[in-house]
């Protein structure tokens, strides 16, 4: 009894552990398929830097990504711009610079700017500060299935305008049906064309925030890829150890058990 | 160093002669590694190394951490993103360091719960239990103060909730609270001091660990059945036991490298799933988040915390007697630090003088009850503080207590165990056939 009792609870204790996080309330979130999910899931190149446009054309107006190095863009299992790109990129930007009393372009070795906008806030993290998939009841069996979505929560609000609006106190708030409550203070970013890709991908609004998601989930794990090949090296070095152990084990038990009794 | 006769250490050589007459460290080491363990350990018996494991990968990879980390309030959540994106393999270091929290104490539950079923806690192992229940509540507090150091926001509000904990103590509760936060208000004197004590903590945990060792290598392990390895001699010893070296040590290492497995999946696949999304936000005094929750390991003990409002009728009572002194806050605190003094009270509590639960048929299904029960705790503690949760986070937590001040001390009067077979060797052979001679 103890062992089927054992096993339930560590059953029952790592669905209540993702519980941990399920709290919050939350708005209608859509599961996109996106390439980096799953454990064999792989950012695609081409869509990180149809993301990036999108990013630096619309988003960049208010947000910013401070923490992201800008010569991670050039990075494999990223961007991975050529670097005479990255270079244009960022000089792009002005930053201060205290030495020369002045501002100067930005090189590849600074950062992305911060946001504009008091009120927007960064982006670096943003995919894995939200959570798209609660529960059920608090379980964390959702995020277990489906991942954390952090990434389907960005394109649920980018693509979840209704286009209804109402004023409150000076404010314009607008109808958003991912965001928790209801109603937001970002007016609409998106609304399909907004940006023409060079490799003729359609900019229709589904696209564009599917791009730019997945763009910022690549800001908030650049290395994810690294780690995930990381995790499976360890895993199948794990799983021979542990079968090479439990044979060892085996033999040398055996003189000391006898034939196992089936009771 | 063991109870159990068995052969010591003789050096032999010259040099080991040299060095041991002068400080016997190889035999020390020799009669640790080779102390005569119980031959029918089951695979609930691996817990302890994977925790040897966890402490000393928390170690290893904290210290790595700290040699890129800054304490600092403007600078501290930075320098985690520093870790993340600059510094090399820094992502799987702080991985590994975040996850190895959690299978330490995922470890740990199943080590304290495999104690409390086979009676690991009982004479002549009581000051074994004591020390694994210090270690425990050290872990606790390596965990929190570790989980402020990010300075995200469930750090900064998780510590403001919990040293919160301590101004609810009457009368000296605020003072005590801004002694430990350095101030009125979490702040960067909190940050400093938390980041201080949390690398001292580790160490102040691995010399109880030997401490831990040292004591049950005294007694001899507890088993199964819970009963006696034969003392009388070697050779009746030698019917009950093994030497821990190699027949444990491999059968260790094989569940480890499982564990580890999983673990390693774990990090590579889903680093995040433990942790809360909100701690990926700067610290911000100004906006508390929607739901404040600690990590899954603290559950359980929060939602006793929370269970205990100003309506229930044990705190209006208490409240009552006490002239108000003790208010639903304060019930709140002592509840959740009784809870864990309850488990650690536990060798006087359980009257029964059968060890196993083995051959405790009533005990059986209270303690299945308890599992359950935690488990129901853990997850009431992740949800908000409101019916009908509430109501369920004070059911549970009346039966932990319960389990511990009530049932315990009475099913040892009452209950009638069955009989556990006479040796070690008889329940070993039972399940394995005599060995072939």
């Amino acid at each position: 009894m103890l062992k089927k009792l054992s096993i339930a609870a560590l059953a029952a204790l790592s669905f209540s552990a993702g519980g941990a996080m399920a709290a919050g309330g939350a708005g209608h979130i859509e599961d996109i398929n996106f390439s980096f999910e799953g454990p064999f899931g792989k950012f695609d190149q081409n869509q990180l830097q149809r993301g990036l446009q999108v990013y630096t054309e619309v988003c960049s107006a208010c947000h910013g990504l401070k923490y992201v190095p800008l010569r991670t863009l050039a990075d494999e299992g990223g961007p991975h711009l050529p670097e005479d790109q990255v270079r244009a990129y960022a000089a792009q930007f002005d930053i201060f610079d205290p030495e020369l009393d002045d501002d100067r372009p930005r090189a590849p070795t600074d950062h992305f700017p911060e946001s504009g906008l008091a009120e927007a806030p960064d982006l670096s993290l943003m995919a894995k500060a939200r959570a798209g998939f609660h529960g059920p009841q608090g379980t964390g069996i959702n995020q277990l299935v489906k991942g954390m979505g952090g990434a389907e929560y960005i394109y649920s609000l980018l693509a979840g305008y209704t286009g209804e609006e109402k004023e409150e106190a000076g404010t314009t708030f607008y109808e958003n049906t991912a965001f928790p409550g209801g109603w937001i203070a970002m007016a609409p970013p998106l609304y399909g064309e907004d940006v023409e890709y060079a490799d003729g991908h359609s900019n229709s609004l589904h696209h564009e925030a599917e791009d730019v998601s997945a763009f910022l989930m690549w800001t908030a794990e650049p290395k994810m890829m690294a780690r995930q090949r990381a995790g499976l090296t360890g895993v199948l070095f794990l799983t021979l150890l542990s079968v090479l152990l439990y044979l060892t084990n085996k033999k040398l038990w055996a003189p000391i058990k006898g034939k196992k009794l089936n009771l | 160093m063991s109870g159990i006769p068995h052969d010591h250490y003789e050096p032999k050589s010259k040099p080991t002669k040299w060095v041991e007459s002068r400080l016997p460290i190889i035999g020390l080491l020799y009669d640790t590694l080779m102390i005569p363990t119980p031959k029918n350990l089951n695979w609930l018996w691996i817990w302890g190394i994977v925790l040897a494991f966890c402490l000393a990968l928390q170690i290893v990879t904290g210290i790595v951490l700290v040699m890129h980390y800054t304490p600092h309030v403007d600078l501290a959540f930075a320098s985690v993103e520093h870790i993340m994106r600059n510094v090399n393999g820094g992502h799987m270091i702080r991985y590994l360091h975040m996850n190895g929290a959690s299978l330490f104490f995922f470890a740990v539950y199943i080590h304290i719960f495999r104690g409390l079923y086979y009676g690991s806690y009982k004479a002549p192992r009581e000051i074994t239990w004591i020390v694994g229940m210090i270690i425990y509540l050290l872990m606790m507090a390596a965990g929190f103060m570790g989980y402020v150091l990010p300075w995200g926001q469930m750090s900064f509000w998780g510590a403001t909730v919990i040293t919160g904990l301590f101004g609810a103590i009457p009368f000296i509760g605020e003072p005590i609270q801004t002694w430990l936060l350095g101030g009125p208000a979490v702040d960067n004197a909190t940050l400093n001091r938390f980041f201080s004590l949390h690398y001292l903590v580790p160490f102040v945990i691995a010399a109880l660990v030997i401490v831990h060792i040292w004591a049950f290598h005294t007694t001899g392990n507890n088993n199964p059945t819970g009963v006696d390895v034969r003392k009388g001699s070697k050779e009746e010893a030698q019917k009950d036991t093994l030497p821990f070296w190699p027949y444990f040590v491999i059968k260790d290492l094989v569940g480890l490298a499982i564990v580890v497995t999983v673990f390693f999946a774990i990090v590579g696949f889903m680093p995040n799933y433990l942790g809360h999304p909100d701690n990926y936000i700067e610290a911000n005094p100004l906006a508390t988040p929607a739901h404040i929750v600690p990590e899954w390991y603290f559950l359980p003990f929060y939602a006793i915390l929370r269970a205990f409002t100003a309506d229930v009728w044990v705190v209006m009572g208490a409240s009552w007697v006490t002239g108000g002194i003790i208010d639903a806050k304060f019930f709140g605190v002592l509840a959740m630090f009784g809870a864990i003094i309850a488990m650690a009270l536990v060798p006087w509590l359980d009257t029964s003088r059968v060890r196993s639960g083995r051959y405790r048929p009533m005990f059986k299904w209270w303690y299945a009850l308890l599992v359950v029960d935690f488990i129901v705790l853990m997850w009431a503690g992740a949800m908000p503080a409101e019916p009908p949760y509430s109501t369920i986070s004070l059911i549970g937590a009346t039966y932990w207590f319960a389990y511990f001040f009530v049932i315990l001390p009475i099913l040892g009067v009452i209950e009638k165990p069955t009989t556990p077979p006479a040796t070690i060797e008889e329940d070993f052979n039972a399940h394995y056939g005599k060995p072939a001679e």
